[in-house]
């Protein structure tokens, strides 16, 4: 995006030379900065750890359902690793991750603000993360939580586990998302430079403005709804317990107003990201800027009418399922708009393969198996055999995994530069990205197999049906190779922000605020300058960069670029 | 299916009447599927093979929006949509219309096993046995947690609620033993809540029902008895009498009328309502009487109840049914100024009696 310094305009404190990650060097500076660079980077060391955590969790699932007897858990323990690695990634790492760290880091820069409206409260917010982070920690340390991440009434009330404190844990986290949707929320509204319109703004930009939309509107309901599970389980009020007067299908409806749209706030900002990627790597402006924007618009608001396909066989009417059925049918629409205009940027566009471009192209496989798959759950009837079952975990695993971390990774990789102001090894970077397509898909394709044959989801045994057992070796197979894929990037990315090579502002040539108009890595204040944005959005040059590469095209490889 | 130690299944088996329709739903939106991950993954190699930096193409003049083109890949795969919502919904209507002429079982989930009452009187555990061709529809309670009633080759499931009747139907069509899981995670157990569904020939169920369900020696009680046998042991009979009477309404052909309630609503008699009733009778008070019946909740398991109000449904007025001489004279409701804890005080209703000692009781 061209734009022009405005060079009567002074910046209100004297500019700094230093960047903001050398600008001071003490812990207190780190725990206290207010800086949202810095709090994105505090925000990217907790959710990896978090991460790993979760990780570990699934990868102890995956070894005990090798054998239809079980080989390592006992079936208490099992069900505390499933919940934990469930609470762990979702709370602690999936609706966190794109907005608290990419987000953080880049909506000021891109918008060309000086910082979040309220800095502050953006500290608050990691450290309400982190307090929930340990709570929920603490409460696995001290003998864990049984119940699943969704807490289904009356077995969360009537577990003997450290539920209540869990879920204080998750209580508090989510107001730290519900703080940084407000945070977002007035700094895209106030703090756009002159000349950022609406229109102008980059679609990672309307992408994370919907997300925190729906953070706002949806998080009080599970919060409020967590929290009278606590009032239960401390007090007695009957709310949803049916023996102290309650309803437990209260308790679903209200569970699912959020959680239903969590899925939202974990993949729209993935959507922001890949828009990003595919725009720069195909050196094109995208294809159906409002129609991209105003669809992410449409899934938040959509996404808020069909929490009861989750509850399709809860006892709730037919015919209000069939009501549910149909928006969700409607959904998909919004989600395809999206994949076909991708699609349609490549076309005539100027295309290379780095390392954030394969992530996005992953991305874009798993995204669509991720997202047709879930036609077969919002069908009233297909859904009758698969809910509860391992299609389910597959379905949501593309969706989450294959389409939310993909595209987390893509980011981290294409913005790497930015953050750190070095680069990775190329090679490494797009070897993972290929190992993790490859263990992602060897990992939970069986387990839509497993789903259809009639496998439910949270069995610790299955030795009346030794026939699944080959399904769910090739599952644990592929999640080894998938983990592997993980911790890969862990290793070069870590290595590269101490000993990488030194990146200019702009290694991509990319367009866009953070790129063109600040520092790698950018300074304490992002710009020097105040800007006057005067130009739109992706405004690239597919044919002229096209041009200068067509010598090297010749003498290349296939894949082109790796020599 | 499958080499040497390597067994596996593509499709799980077919055995109930819906099972073939439900698997040709599912085959079409795999087809669907298919078919646009096809398409969209072979236009992005193409273009990324064609439109690689470097090639030789045309590249000028690129389209950055084309309201036509965003309308037709918005309007086909909504009408695909569409109709394939309407022809779910149709199966799923189909499926939940409980047949007429269903052999009715009753079902109680509870951590961390199924338990079955055939209407003759027969129970089970982790079994169910039934004929091949006969329509079945269980009526389904949970004495705990949430469970989900999974019959993975009937392609049949619903949750089994606490503190509420669910309904599940299925027609096996084909002999043979099928699995029964529970789908809801529901405690330490939950993998081990399984069981199996015995689909049986009309002799060969004949000879096993002869055998007093394979188990049991003796005729066992059918659930109508074994509900009248409670009704008598509790006494319900003492206030319930075949007419209404100031103490209590009659329950004689309850079952399915709307009753008005003392807060103004009306309600349905159904088995839920008898059901509420039995347990916590002060939460809907049949309009005109007051608040004396004791709680059954505690003292009467699922079970219990669920006979209770099978024998409730099939009660229906009789000739020679009277007001009780002694209940009109020592009526606690007569007095319209008393409230409910006034009657209860003075000792001598029947809400009273959960409040006596066991001394006093004798």
């Amino acid at each position: 995006m061209s734009s022009t310094v405005i060079e009567s305009g002074t910046a209100e404190h004297p500019v700094s030379e230093k960047n903001y990650l050398n600008a001071d060097h003490t812990l207190k500076s780190w725990l206290l900065t207010v800086d949202h660079k810095r709090i994105g980077i505090l925000y990217l060391i907790s959710v990896t750890f978090f991460f790993f955590i979760g990780a570990i969790a699934a990868a102890m699932i995956r070894y005990e359902l090798t054998s239809p007897k079980g080989i390592l858990l006992s079936s208490e323990v099992y069900n505390k690793t499933f919940s934990a690695h469930g609470i762990y990634m979702v709370f602690q790492f999936l609706v966190v991750a794109i907005p608290a760290v990419l987000g953080n880091f880049l909506i000021p820069i891109m918008i060309g603000a000086r910082d979040m409206a309220f800095p502050r409260l953006n500290l608050l917010s990691w450290y309400m993360f982190m307090t929930g982070g340990t709570l929920i920690t603490l409460s696995f340390i001290l003998g864990g939580v049984d119940a699943g991440w969704t807490f289904y009434v009356p077995l969360s009330t009537l577990s003997e586990t450290q539920i209540s404190l869990c879920l204080v844990g998750i209580f508090i986290t989510g107001f730290s998302s519900i703080f940084t949707a407000v945070n977002f929320i007035a700094t895209i509204h106030k703090m756009r430079a002159p000349g950022m319109t609406w229109y102008r703004l980059p679609l990672f930009i309307w992408a994370h403005y919907a997300t925190a939309v729906v953070v706002l509107l949806g998080t009080p309901v599970v919060a409020i709804t967590l929290f009278l599970v606590v009032v239960e389980r401390g007090f007695g009020f009957g709310i949803f317990s049916p023996e102290l007067g309650g309803d437990p299908v209260l308790f679903q409806h209200l569970f699912w107003f959020y959680s239903h749209p969590a899925v939202y706030i974990m993949i729209l900002p993935a959507f922001g990201i890949i828009n990003e990627l595919i725009t720069c790597f195909s050196r094109r402006p995208i294809f159906g800027y409002r129609f991209i924007a105003y669809s992410s618009l449409a899934i938040a608001f959509l996404g808020f009418l069909v929490w009861g396909h989750h509850m399709f066989l809860s006892s709730q009417s037919a015919f209000q399922g069939i009501v549910f059925s149909l928006i969700s049918w409607v959904l998909a629409i919004p989600s395809a708009i999206k994949v076909f205009n991708w699609t349609t940027t490549m076309y005539k566009g100027s295309i290379h393969f780095s390392t954030p471009m394969l992530y996005a192209l992953g991305f874009m496989g798993l995204f669509l198996i991720g997202g047709l798959t879930g036609l077969y759950l919002a069908s009233i009837d297909t859904d009758v055999h698969l809910t509860g079952t391992y299609f389910i975990v597959a379905h949501f695993h593309y969706v989450m995994v294959g389409g939310t971390i993909l595209a987390y990774l893509g980011g981290i990789h294409f913005w790497f530069p930015k953050m750190f102001g070095r680069t990775y090894s190329e090679f490494w970077g797009r070897l993972s990205a290929m190992i993790v397509f490859i263990g992602f898909n060897l990992t939970f394709f069986p387990q839509f197999m497993l789903g259809y044959l009639g496998m439910p989801r949270r069995y610790h045994y299955y030795y009346f049906a030794p026939e699944w057992q080959f399904y769910h070796i090739l599952s644990t197979a592929g999640s080894t190779v998938l983990g592997f894929g993980f911790l890969l990037p862990g290793i070069y990315l870590t290595y590269a922000v101490f000993k990488g090579k030194k990146s200019g502002p702009n290694p991509w040539g990319a367009k866009g605020l953070e790129w063109e108009h600040t520092a790698s890595p950018p300074i304490t204040e992002n710009f020097a300058k105040p800007l006057l944005v005067t130009d739109n959005v992706y405004d690239y040059n597919p044919d002229e960069d096209s041009k200068m590469y067509e010598k090297e095209y010749e003498d290349d490889s296939m894949l082109g670029g790796v020599r | 299916m499958g080499w040497g130690p390597f067994q596996y299944n593509i499709m799980p088996e077919s055995a109930s009447e819906h099972a073939p329709y439900y698997d040709a739903l599912f085959m079409t939106i795999t087809g669907l599927t298919v078919f646009f991950t096809v398409i969209v993954v072979a236009l992005i190699m193409f273009f990324a093979a064609k439109y690689r930096r470097g090639t030789k193409m045309d590249r000028r003049n690129v389209l950055t929006h084309h309201t036509g083109l965003e309308l037709i890949w918005m309007g086909v795969p909504l009408l695909l949509a569409l109709a394939m919502f309407a022809w779910s919904s149709k199966n799923f209507m189909n499926v939940r219309t409980m047949p007429k002429d269903a052999t009715e079982i009753f079902c109680i989930g509870k951590q961390w096993m199924w338990h079955f009452q055939h209407m003759n009187g027969i129970r089970e555990n982790n079994e169910l046995h039934v004929v091949v061709g006969q329509p079945v529809k269980l009526t389904m309670i949970s004495q705990d947690v949430i469970h989900a009633m999974y019959l993975p080759e009937m392609r049949a499931q619903y949750h089994v609620v606490p503190g509420r009747y669910t309904e599940l139907s299925f027609t096996p069509t084909k002999p043979g033993r099928y699995k029964i899981l529970c789908a809801m995670h529901c405690g330490t157990q939950h993998s081990e809540m399984v069981g199996q569904l015995y689909v049986m020939n009309p002799t060969e169920y004949a000879d096993w029902i002869d055998k007093g369900g394979n188990k049991y020696k003796a005729k066992p009680l059918t659930i109508v008895e074994a509900g009248q046998q409670i009704w008598n042991e509790k006494a319900c009979y003492n206030c319930h009498t075949g007419v209404d009477n100031p103490r209590a309404p009659s329950l004689a052909g309850i079952s399915g009328k709307t009753r008005k309630m003392a807060d103004g609503t009306s309600v349905v008699a159904d088995r839920d309502y008898l059901r509420e009733s039995i347990k916590t009778p002060h939460n809907h008070l049949t309009a005109g009487w007051e608040n004396t019946m004791p709680v059954y909740g505690g003292t009467l398991t699922e079970l219990q109840i669920l006979q209770l109000v099978e024998y409730i449904q099939t009660l229906t007025p009789q000739k020679g049914d009277y007001v009780r001489p002694d209940l009109k004279l020592n009526t606690p409701g007569s007095d319209s100024d008393s409230t409910p804890v006034d009657i209860a005080n003075k000792g001598n209703s029947a809400g009273n009696a959960q409040f006596r000692t066991s001394e006093e009781r004798r």
